[in-house]
């Protein structure tokens, strides 16, 4: 399955993914992000539960939108629950880096507690 | 022992081809559908790296991929296939991706830098200025750490990665030997 890509703005800015994120279609997450961060939304969730393929091309990907919220003294979570998807995380050590949550809803409220 | 050959141009796009024909062949070859998941990660990130690899040396190269089930009777390569080139054991599955980019220059960087590790790239990424991907060595990590057993040889001509891993028969063999199940 190819990727698409959907978001939309409660409290934080939830992207849903769903399809393969790889060398082919990572561009298209990048360029979501950067425009999402451009327009002013700093707290991002991304919600990996339709996620069917990530590789470290995907992971750069969410590198980089890490380090452009950052720099507004914003947040990107992730959501995500599949072991096939968490495993590469863990090969590389991201499991330290991202918050990796179980629901946006779980994610929303980390986040706020964390800068109450 | 049967073998699968594709060749691909450097394109993302067929990166994806080459996920979908490894598993398919592994899967017709009897890996277990846990590791199935491992054999199209690691394959994607061999073919991702030497997809920009190609990009950025020799984009006109095609890049090649061996697909090789050792678990039957030796085929018309016999004892001069790829499994005894490579010294792997019967009873694995094994793909070889091959590209012509030179990973080794004079004077230069590697294209891959292979002596790095994955987390002085990571802090690297997150804390200079672009918004790109990660180094080419995280790629290489997630390779190691996927495949039962991997060799990555990088040389002038290109870089040749052989990851193999046993098939679903021989894994049920370990674990009894060893007492796991």
């Amino acid at each position: 399955m190819d990727l698409k890509l959907d978001h939309h703005t409660q409290d934080d800015t939830e992207v849903v993914v769903e399809g393969e994120i790889d060398v082919y279609t990572a561009p298209r997450l990048r360029e979501l992000l950067i425009d999402l961060v451009n327009k002013g939304h700093h707290h991002l969730i991304v919600n990996m539960e339709k996620v069917e393929f990530l590789d470290s091309t995907g992971l750069g990907v969410l590198v980089g939108g890490l380090k452009r919220v950052r720099a507004h003294d914003g947040t990107l979570d992730l959501v995500c629950t599949q072991e096939r998807i968490l495993k590469i995380f863990r090969i590389t050590g991201l499991t330290k880096v991202f918050g990796i949550y179980e629901s946006v809803q779980e994610a929303i409220d980390k986040r706020k507690s964390k800068q109450s | 022992m049967a073998v699968v050959q594709l060749t691909i141009s450097a394109l993302p796009a067929h990166v994806r081809t080459a996920r979908l024909m490894a598993t398919a062949v592994a899967r017709r070859a009897g890996v277990s559908e846990s590791t199935l998941d491992e054999i199209r990660l690691a394959v994607g990130e061999a073919c991702s790296r030497a997809v920009e690899a190609h990009r950025t040396h020799c984009p006109d190269q095609p890049i090649k991929l061996e697909l090789i089930d050792s678990s039957g009777p030796t085929g018309p390569g016999g004892p001069s296939g790829p499994d005894r080139i490579n010294g792997s054991r019967s009873g694995r599955f094994e793909v070889v991706v091959s590209d012509h980019a030179p990973a080794k220059e004079n004077g230069a960087p590697a294209f891959n830098g292979f002596e790095g590790g994955p987390h002085a790239s990571l802090g690297e990424s997150l804390t200079s200025g672009g918004f790109g991907g990660l180094s080419p060595d995280v790629g290489l990590a997630v390779i190691r750490g996927l495949a039962d057993e991997v060799s990555i040889e990088p040389s002038e001509n290109g870089t040749v990665i052989r990851m193999s891993w046993p098939l679903a028969s021989n894994e049920a063999d370990i674990s009894e030997a060893h007492g796991l199940d």
